[in-house]
C-alpha cells in the first residue's frame, strides 16, 4: 500500500469512521461523500460502533501476495449494526467456528506488512464478541 | 530523593487490559529442548496472533481503559505514552498509531518509552507529573509487550504477550488515587538487547539478587518508610512477575502475605508480559478491589530499576462495557510448539 493512501484512509481503517447523510440519515461506510440511498451530498463524519454480525463468509487457503503467511484465514461480509455491509477479515476465530449471524466486533490489527523494510499496515478486522464478565462483576 | 507526590492529587480514572488468546504450556518447551527435564518457571504463557503486535494490543487495552473512564472524550487526553521493549518499529512511534486509533489526535503529546520491563510504570510516573502539575488533565500510560525469547533459552518458557493501559487524571475523577511513588535505579546490566538483535541476552542468575530483588526491595522499603506505612496497611501487593517464584519471594521478604500477592499474580497463566507484567496484575486487582483498600504496585526493569506506588481505591465504575482481565485470561486457545514457532515467525517460508 502506498504511503499517501495509507495515510489518507487511516480514519476508516483504525476507527471505522464513515459518513452519515444529512438528508436521509443513511449511515455510509466506507466514506464516499455521496449518499448511496438518496444520492445527495453526504460528508458528515460518523464513527461506527464496530458491532455487527456475519452476513456471509469464506475461508481463504490460497492467499494473494502479501497475505500468504496468514493463510488459512476467513474473510466475511459483516453487517454493521448501523446498516452497511463491510468486507473484512475475521480474526481470533478458527474457520470451523464461524457461523452466519455470529455477533462480531471490530478490532484493529495488522492487515499486512510491506516486506521487511516497508510499512506495517493496520486496519479493522472483526472477531467474535469478547466475553464481558468484568462488567457484570463490577455491577455487584 | 524519596517519595514523589504531585502538586495536585492524581489517580487512575480508567484502566484496561489485553491478553492475546493463544497459550503455550511451558511443558511444550521443556519437551522440545530438555526431554521434559526442566523445572517449569510458569504453567503457560500467552502468545500473540499473527496479526498482533504492541500497537494493536495497546489499542485494545486503551479502548478498554477509555470505556472505564466514565465517558471521557479522547480529545481531552494530553499524552499518549506507550512503554514497551517490543515496539513494532525501530523508528516510528507506536504512540501515534494508538493515539490515532482512539481518537486522541492531533493536540496531544505522544511518545514511546523504553526501560525493559518497567517502561510502563515509568510512563505512569511521568503521567502523574504531567497531570499533577496541571499541564494536562488526562494522560494515557500503557505498558505492553510481545516478548522475545531465544529458542531453547530460559526466557522462552516465560516470554509472554499482553499488558495494560491507564487513563491518569485528577483524583476527584479517579477510581484509585496515587498516594505517592518512588523510583530506584542503578546501572546494573542483568539483561539487554543490542541494536538489530532479535533476542535479548541475560546474565543468568545475576538477574535475581543484585537486580530484581535489590531494586524492588529498595523502592518498596523507601516508599513504606517515607509514607509511614507497613505491609499490613495494604490489601493487595502487585510485583513484577518474570516467573512465579520471584514475586512471591520478594513480597514475603518485604512482609507481605501470599493472600495479598495472589490476586495480582498472573504469571502462571499468561507468562511474563515484560512492560505489561506488573501493570496487568494491577488491573486484575482493580477488577475486584473495593473503596478504602490500599494497593502496592512495584515494577522492575532490567538495566535496572524499580518503581513503587501506593494506591488508595476510592470508587468503582458501574456497567462498564469492557472485558475484565479475567475475561481475557479465560479466553484461551492452547497451542503446541509447532504452532508457536509459526506464530513467532520462526519458519522460513521462502
Amino acid at each position: 500500500m502506498e504511503v499517501a493512501r495509507f495515510w489518507r484512509t487511516k480514519g476508516q481503517r483504525y476507527q471505522l469512521v464513515g459518513e452519515v447523510c444529512p438528508s436521509c440519515g443513511e449511515k455510509i461506510f466506507p466514506p464516499r461523500d455521496v449518499c448511496p440511498a438518496c444520492e445527495k451530498e453526504a460528508k458528515t463524519p460518523y464513527t461506527f460502533s464496530g458491532k455487527g454480525e456475519v452476513y456471509s463468509y469464506s475461508t481463504i487457503y490460497s492467499a494473494p501476495e502479501g497475505f500468504e503467511k496468514y493463510a488459512p484465514y476467513t474473510v466475511a461480509l459483516v453487517r454493521l449494526a448501523e446498516g452497511p455491509l463491510v468486507t473484512a477479515q475475521l480474526t481470533d476465530v478458527d474457520a470451523q467456528d464461524v457461523k452466519v449471524g455470529m455477533p462480531v466486533e471490530m478490532v484493529t490489527r495488522v492487515l499486512r506488512e510491506d516486506g521487511e523494510r516497508g510499512m506495517v499496515v493496520y486496519g479493522y478486522k472483526f472477531r467474535p464478541v469478547c466475553a464481558n464478565q468484568g462488567a457484570a462483576a463490577q455491577q455487584i | 530523593m524519596g517519595v514523589m507526590k504531585p502538586n495536585r492529587a492524581v489517580g487512575i480514572v480508567g484502566y484496561g487490559a489485553y491478553v492475546p488468546r493463544y497459550r503455550l504450556p511451558a511443558q511444550e518447551v521443556a519437551e522440545l529442548w530438555t526431554e521434559g527435564n526442566m523445572q517449569l518457571p510458569v504453567r503457560e504463557k500467552s502468545v500473540p496472533g499473527l496479526d498482533e503486535d504492541v500497537a494493536t494490543m495497546s489499542i485494545e487495552a486503551a479502548r478498554n481503559a477509555l470505556a472505564r473512564s466514565g465517558g471521557l472524550l479522547p480529545s481531552r487526553i494530553g499524552a499518549v505514552w506507550v512503554g514497551s521493549e517490543s515496539h513494532p518499529y525501530a523508528v516510528k512511534p507506536t504512540s501515534t498509531i494508538v493515539a490515532e486509533a482512539i481518537g486522541a489526535t492531533p493536540y496531544t503529546t505522544a511518545a514511546d518509552w523504553q526501560f525493559a520491563c518497567k517502561a510502563g510504570t515509568e510512563a505512569i510516573q511521568a503521567a502523574i507529573g504531567l497531570v499533577g502539575s496541571g499541564m494536562a488533565d488526562y494522560a494515557l500510560a500503557i505498558g505492553m509487550d510481545a516478548a522475545q525469547g531465544r529458542p531453547g533459552d530460559a526466557l522462552e518458557y516465560t516470554a509472554g504477550a499482553g499488558g495494560a493501559a491507564f487513563v491518569i487524571g485528577p483524583a476527584e475523577a479517579s477510581l484509585a488515587v496515587f498516594e505517592g511513588s518512588v523510583s530506584y535505579v542503578t546501572d546494573t546490566p542483568d539483561f539487554w538487547r543490542r541494536q538489530y538483535e532479535k533476542f535479548p541476552e541475560h546474565a543468568g542468575r545475576f538477574t535475581g539478587e543484585p537486580a530484581y530483588f535489590h531494586h524492588i526491595s529498595s523502592s518498596v522499603s523507601q516508599l513504606l518508610t517515607e509514607m509511614n506505612l507497613k505491609a499490613s496497611d495494604f490489601t493487595y501487593a502487585v510485583f513484577h512477575q518474570p516467573n512465579a517464584k520471584f514475586p512471591m519471594k520478594v513480597g514475603e521478604d518485604l512482609g507481605f502475605t501470599r493472600e495479598q500477592i495472589k490476586p495480582g499474580l498472573l504469571v502462571n497463566e499468561i507468562g511474563n508480559t515484560y512492560a505489561g507484567s506488573s501493570l496487568i496484575g494491577l488491573t486484575a486487582v482493580l477488577d475486584i478491589a473495593k473503596p478504602g483498600q490500599r494497593i502496592l504496585l512495584a515494577s522492575f526493569g532490567s538495566g535496572a530499576g524499580s518503581d513503587a506506588f501506593s494506591l488508595l481505591v476510592q470508587g468503582r465504575r458501574e456497567g462498564v462495557q469492557a472485558p475484565g482481565t479475567r475475561d481475557y485470561i479465560n479466553r484461551r486457545t492452547q497451542i503446541d510448539y509447532a504452532m508457536y514457532a509459526r506464530l513467532k515467525g520462526n519458519y522460513k517460508l521462502n
